[in-house]
């Protein structure tokens, strides 16, 4: 009798759960939603929110070539001095209204005050107008060679198109309103942070006709609603959870769970990214001993990228070195300059070191102990340093401090730091503008703050160019000229493949963690 | 009585305002600047400037101090730097499922550990007391993620009876509810048992050496009525206080179980708000879990009156 009414029990419990399970497409998001304003704050997960509601003008295909996306055409004067862009037919917000180039002129213009890339097209931009519903304009004081790629740049900050009075909120305010034209609509409303993010699909959205392709291509929604699980962030419970199929995705799980994933029945491992990410170790050039570019080498020459990758990743299959300071299989990606870390041993950074005239300062690394993916590096960093003669000064503390301590330019011993080591999306890092460590503009700069004329002469050139060939020649010079004054050092690229239940098809592939196109069986 | 109770509830006003004074400055003197954080990885130097400067954290110390106060003798806690909701409502959101976990655990561990306890100091000596009290070492020892685990691969994965994360409101329904919490509830109990079954089995044993449960013996009443209503009875005091102290913490120190589970309640908020230096947050929170705090100790001395009839206030 009791194991009857216990049965019955669970039987109830078991089919009320499962009635919430029709064509939602349950998602297990690589960090927290915290911030809803992808143009305010560079965080990805704001950017892959961005990605769910907004529309871009251009997108980025799998091959890494910017495509139209809003934009149905576009034009060029001879003096390539004034860009026309018309928006394709039946774009619309989600209140309703249509998009008009009075919104994108000033979704353009707020962007252009708080992303580098944008900050640098704008100051080649003169003015910006909207001569007709579906049309906007751009007038150059002189020739640009990173329009198209300044616009459809796939990682943050992404160029978002808004509607204009929501564009027009000063940009260093964050938006209350959450309205764009993309494929899905933010559902406000059953938004609890640390707990869920919903999205509905869009039902007026007209994708393009060609295929998803990166952030490019025809965005198709084929599931009624994404939700995404802010609360699920242990990593067992997040396999545990995708193995009883509670969730239907993982964006990133943690390298240590592939191999329990791998045996999970229903689940597949998906490679939707193949560029992946660069590490890289960040040096403080304003402080000593990394003030000086002797010192500078001779930390590069021992830190080899091979022993990070394996301490980290571990996963071989997953991870490769990789010479360049711009993604490997790039446009720009080249080993040129790179010898004095590639081509590199512990004896000679020894040697390097000894004739740097480096005086023993100890060298302060910040370590991130919370932050799975890159809380490896700083350790293997600091015996790597060891070994080459330097003294460390490895000091643990929460990401969220790293964070906080990186921007301080007090010395080290004042709450500063020598060096930290981070993580890079592949588009972040794979030209010479969205690479913030190539900025060599001093205090200006991003942290780490190099100084160096020479590299800032050669990306305004690059930033000026418009002819492909010459851009790469220039990127090169670029990262050979970064090496020299060593900027920052290049650790190596890995892959995240993400895990889902074997009924959810359809990944798009290309950078960014896109939920279109995602068929759920 | 009355007087009583106006006088303690007076008394938490001091003592909220010693805990806003040193949270405040504590927050203020740890290393973390959230307005670094806000601007993401790619942010310049002169972006996080401004930031800091919209959230007021460029200016002096009393200033903000001041500013909060007065925000808070209004009643208002503050906005999240984050997530840009008034923090009253974030602690709103994560309020059901904390009380919940918390309510179910404390109902498993009463209803398991105070009839343990009895038995144990009734068989005192015996294989059963000695059973009782190697489970509640057991029960102190295992940390509560393992149990958790261990837990979830037994009857999640393996029975299939109880989903392996997450939490569903009451509003949802009240299988859903109840399903989704009693693993959680039944992990963070085990705990709770070994301790109240403890502290019950000790109180009782003290009890049953008394005189009046000699008597009660002697007149020939019934065992059970001399262990409840007179054993039992007469060791309810130090029973309620544990009880009663087992929630103060639960409501704030639910934090692992609330991370295994995927539940979205205060523990995680605040682990998130502190990882993030979301200061109003944090600030929020911990006023209100002190105010818990005081609110759990008021009923437990009101609780000693009807438990006990000779203390009066």
């Amino acid at each position: 009798m009791h194991r009857r009414i216990l049965a019955a029990f669970t039987l109830g419990l078991m089919v009320c759960s499962a009635t919430a399970q029709d064509k939602v497409l349950r998602v297990v998001p690589h960090s927290n939603l915290s911030i809803l304003d992808p143009i305010w704050t560079t965080q990805f997960m704001a950017r892959n929110h961005g990605y769910m509601i907004y529309d871009t003008l251009f997108g980025t295909d799998e091959k890494n070539k910017v495509q139209p996306q809003m934009v149905e055409k576009w034009t060029v004067s001879p003096d390539q001095r004034l860009w026309t862009f018309t928006l394709r037919p039946g774009l619309e917000f989600h209140d309703g209204k249509p998009v008009t180039g009075e919104d994108v002129t000033a979704s353009i213009e707020r962007w252009g005050k708080r992303d580098a890339m944008g900050q640098k097209l704008m100051t080649f931009v003169e003015r910006m107008d909207a001569p007709a519903p579906n049309t906007f304009r751009m007038f150059l004081r002189e020739p640009c060679g990173i329009m198209l790629e300044a616009l459809g740049k796939p990682s943050s900050n992404v160029p978002f198109i808004m509607p204009k009075r929501i564009a027009e909120t000063p940009a260093d305010k964050q938006i209350e309103e959450h309205i764009g034209s993309g494929p899905y609509v933010f559902k406000r409303d059953e938004f609890k942070p640390g707990d869920k993010a919903v999205y509905v699909k869009n039902a007026k959205y007209t994708p393009r006709k060609e295929a998803a392709s990166g952030t490019a291509g025809g965005k198709q929604v084929f599931v009624d609603r994404v939700e995404w699980n802010l609360a699920l962030r242990d990593a067992q419970a997040q396999v545990n959870a995708l193995a009883k199929g509670e969730v239907d995705v993982l964006e990133r799980p943690a390298f240590e769970s592939y191999e329990q994933l791998r045996k999970a029945d229903g689940v597949v491992l998906v490679n939707k990214d193949p560029l992946g990410f660069q590490y890289m170790g960040r040096f403080n050039h304003l402080h000593p001993p990394f003030n000086n570019a002797k010192v500078r080498q001779a930390a590069i020459a021992a830190m080899q990228q091979e022993p990070f990758l394996r301490a980290q990743v571990g996963v071989k299959e997953f991870y490769k070195t990789c010479a360049s300071m711009y993604t490997c299989g790039t446009p720009y990606g080249t080993s040129k300059g790179s010898d004095i870390q590639s081509k590199s041993n512990m004896k000679k950074a020894q040697a390097l070191l000894k004739a740097s005239g480096y005086d023993g300062t100890p060298v302060v690394i910040l370590k991130p102990t919370d932050l799975a993916a890159i809380q490896k590096l700083p350790d293997v960093a600091a015996q790597l340093l060891r070994q080459a003669g330097f003294k460390v000064d490895l000091q643990a503390m929460d990401w969220n401090t790293v964070v906080s301590r990186r921007s301080k330019k007090e010395p080290p011993a004042q709450g500063g730091w020598n060096i930290f080591l981070t993580a890079w999306l592949a588009p972040d890092v794979w030209s010479p503008l969205t690479n913030a460590a190539l900025g060599a503009a001093g205090e200006k700069s991003w942290f780490g703050w190099p100084s160096d004329a020479e590299i800032e002469k050669l990306r305004d050139q690059f930033a000026r160019e418009t002819d492909d060939g010459k851009k790469k020649a220039l990127a090169e010079a670029i990262q050979v000229r970064a090496f020299e004054i060593g900027t920052h050092a290049p650790l190596g690229e890995y892959v995240n493949p993400l895990a889902t239940r074997k009924n959810v098809t359809g990944w798009v592939i290309g950078t960014g963690d896109v939920y279109w196109n995602v068929k759920k069986n | 009585m009355l007087g009583f109770i106006l006088r303690r509830l007076l008394a938490t006003i001091p003592v909220l305002l010693i805990v806003a004074v040193l949270v405040f400055l504590m927050l203020r003197l740890t290393p973390g600047d959230p307005a670094a954080i806000l601007a993401g990885d790619a942010a310049s130097s002169e972006q996080i400037a401004e930031i800091r400067a919209s959230l007021g954290l460029d200016r002096p110390l009393p200033v903000q101090f001041a500013i909060w106060i007065g925000n808070l003798a209004r009643g208002e806690l503050g906005q999240s730097y984050f997530y840009k909701m008034q923090v009253t409502q974030l602690i709103g959101q994560r309020l059901e499922p904390t009380m919940a976990l918390a309510t179910l655990t404390i109902f498993f561990a009463v209803v398991v550990s105070i009839p343990l306890g009895v038995l144990a100091a009734w068989r005192f000596g015996g294989w059963f007391d000695r059973a009782l009290m190697g489970f509640s070492v057991l029960g102190f020892s295992v940390p509560v993620f393992v149990l958790a685990y261990i837990l979830i691969w037994i009857v999640s994965l393996q029975l299939g009876w109880f989903p392996v994360q997450g939490y569903r409101r009451l509003a949802d329904g009240f299988f859903p509810f109840l399903h989704h919490l009693i693993l959680p509830a039944l992990t963070l109990s085990v705990i709770y048992i070994a301790l109240i079954a403890r502290v019950t089995r000790a109180s009782v044993l003290e009890a049953l050496g008394e005189d009046y449960v000699r008597t009660a013996r002697a007149k020939g009443l019934p065992e059970i009525r001399v262990l409840v209503r007179h054993a039992l009875a007469n060791a309810a005091v130090p029973i309620a206080t544990v009880i009663g102290i087992g929630i103060a913490i639960l409501i704030g120190g639910v934090v692992v179980t609330e991370s295994v589970y995927a539940i979205p309640g205060l523990g995680r908020l605040t682990v998130d708000a502190v990882l993030a230096r979301d200061f109003p947050t944090i600030q929020g929170v911990i006023l209100f879990f002190s105010f818990i705090y005081v609110l759990v100790n008021l009923v437990i001395d009101l609780s000693y009156v009807f438990l006990d009839p000779r203390i009066r206030y």
